[in-house]
């Protein structure tokens, strides 16, 4: 188990009058190496949420555990915690600070205390997931492309060797394919690596495509969790609190009001490609 | 003559070096001509860097063109004396509602920009009530900016470009911050103002869903034109599109990959809607 949340609630403003509650009793279990995406509208607590999980912000009320261990246990070393648990927030290209690429993926390592060869070994490596090569390093990080700065600022991130990876929309303002690559990237190191995964994203149907089970927050608290045809089948509800569901579901409900003797599980495209052609198929068999 | 009309427009970013001397030339802009006629909405795609944010400030005068000419309703955006004229006639939008809000309550905000250019206190209030009218934000009109959604707040900054009563509004990727319902909000209000307002408008955007309902798309690549013509035809050239690291919206590769499968499908089917009914009549046939 990596990490387990219990009945974590967070007030922001606690004590006065603007106190507002971003979570409201929250428990939630995410095994080592799963692929969860987080979807909520704006201000529903997604982003309070998961600057929990390193110990960014500190509950109000409730436990957090990672492998077991209590992170608000007395002697806690937050810091271990912080370069485990790595997170990628909205627009990291903004952080992105040092002369050049690479000086800029070494400072996390070094900070770690890491000896100078190790550093470099990492950067390189970390480079290398996000696909920018040797001819970027020297560069400033001013001379990059949008999708080229924001995957520097994630090899920052990943040259700590974190057990877990949050990413809190990284594939805002990039074009698509842009954000093919870097999800593409992202699953990959979560497939070969067993990385831990967790993607807030406002797009439903990267969501649908990437992840293996979803969170919906709404209000601060937990409104659905499951795999995405569990939690695209609530299609209404999800609108109603501002999100939604892939394109490809609302086709296949459209269908099967119509009549049409569709499986409307489905909420990728290939699968809803071969829902409709079993339809149509077996129509011909009749 | 049109109303916006660009003739070999180039656009060029120099760096400078410390001596003062042109170290490098990026042409951003290349050739572009540009046609638009009064109460068009033009949808303007590209990857990261293809040059569309550019060519959208050389609308409004934010950019001058460093070679041919663009005429904005009849003004040659070149000349200083125009300037005021041209930036009076086409309002801009840009990603981040934060940073275009100015006000502390939202109707203050939005009276901003008339009171700027000397309109009588009194019609103020008139164009501010009936540009938030405009945009579904009226009842918020004594709301404190910051404790509305980022959809919105989208909308108010909208409102405060529509209160200048301008011919032209240019969106530059208005939605890329919003979740699923914000998105559609801002888009329904843009869809307005254009439809009944008759306001000429050019979105810019990477959601292939939010282009469906354009007049006419172009593409573009490398600082030109590459590609133009109405949704349909545009979506119509999956792979095509793909080459220029876009895409199409989830309903048009659903189609495009029933088509391949070998299901008699027509191109360039660009909502749920037509192609439930697309595959309900041919169902019917078989």
């Amino acid at each position: 188990m990596s990490i387990k949340i219990e009945h974590v609630s967070y007030s922001y403003g606690q004590g006065t009058a603007y106190e507002k509650k971003a979570l409201d009793d929250i428990s939630l279990e995410i095994p080592q190496g799963q692929f969860v995406g987080i979807i909520g509208h704006t201000g529903s607590g997604k982003s309070t949420l998961i600057q929990h999980l390193n110990g960014l912000m500190r509950a109000s009320s409730g436990k957090i555990y990672f492998h077991g261990e209590d992170i608000y246990r007395e002697g806690y070393d937050m810091r271990a915690l912080r370069s485990k648990v790595g997170l990628v927030f909205q627009y990291p290209e903004h952080q992105l600070f040092e002369v050049d690429v690479f000086s800029d993926v070494c400072f996390g390592p070094r900070n770690l205390g890491l000896p100078p060869e190790e550093v470099e070994a990492r950067a390189r490596e970390a480079l290398d997931q996000v696909g920018l090569g040797e001819p970027y390093y020297k560069k400033s990080p001013f001379e990059l492309s949008g999708g080229q700065k924001r995957r520097a600022a994630i090899a920052g991130i990943l040259a700590m060797h974190p057990e877990v990876l949050i990413l809190d929309e990284p594939t805002a303002g990039l074009d698509p394919r842009g954000r093919d690559e870097i999800l593409d990237q992202v699953a990959a190191l979560q497939k070969e690596r067993g990385m831990t995964v967790l993607l807030v994203s406002h797009s439903m149907e990267d969501v649908a495509r990437y992840v293996e089970r979803i969170v919906v927050m709404d209000d601060g608290r937990i409104r659905f969790d499951g795999t995405p045809k569990k939690v695209f089948a609530h299609y209404r509800e999800l609108e109603e609190i501002g999100l939604g569901a892939p394109q490809t579901v609302y086709v296949l409900r459209g269908l099967a009001e119509k009549g049409f003797p569709v499986n409307t599980e489905a909420t990728t495209v290939e699968e809803a490609r071969d829902a409709i052609l079993e339809a149509l198929g077996r129509r011909n068999v009749c | 003559m049109g109303f916006i009309k660009g003739r070999k427009l180039v656009y060029e970013y120099k760096k400078y070096n410390e001596e003062g001397g042109i170290e490098s030339v990026n042409r951003a802009v290349d050739g572009v001509d540009l046609d638009v006629e009064r109460g068009d909405f033009i949808a303007i795609l590209g990857h990261n860097g293809s040059g569309k944010s550019t060519l959208a400030k050389h609308i409004n005068a934010l950019l001058v063109p460093s070679g041919g000419t663009l005429y904005v309703n009849g003004k040659d955006t070149a000349k200083e004396e125009n300037i005021w004229d041209v930036r009076q006639t086409a309002g801009m939008v840009f990603q981040n509602p934060d940073n275009q809000i100015i006000g502390t309550v939202v109707e203050e905000d939005v009276g901003f920009g008339p009171e700027n250019m000397g309109v009588p206190t009194e019609e103020i209030w008139e164009r501010v009530e009936e540009s938030l009218k405009s945009v579904g934000m009226w009842k918020y009109r004594k709301a404190s900016p910051n404790r509305l959604s980022g959809g919105q707040k989208q909308r108010v900054a909208i409102a405060g470009v529509v209160a200048m009563h301008p011919k032209c509004i240019v969106l530059d990727e208005p939605t890329a911050m919003l979740d699923p319902v914000g998105r559609k909000e801002v888009i329904r209000a843009v869809r307005a103002l254009n439809m009944v307002e008759d306001v000429t408008v050019l979105l810019i955007t990477h959601y292939m869903e939010e282009v469906i309902y354009a007049d006419k798309v172009l593409v573009m690549d490398g600082g030109k034109v590459v590609m133009q013509g109405t949704p349909c035809e545009i979506f119509s050239q999956v792979e095509k599109l793909k080459g220029y690291r876009l895409d199409v919206p989830q309903v048009t590769l659903l189609a495009h990959e029933l088509k391949k499968s070998g299901l008699p499908l027509e191109d360039g089917i660009l909502t749920a809607e037509e192609l439930v009914e697309a595959l309900c009549q041919l169902r019917s046939n078989m």
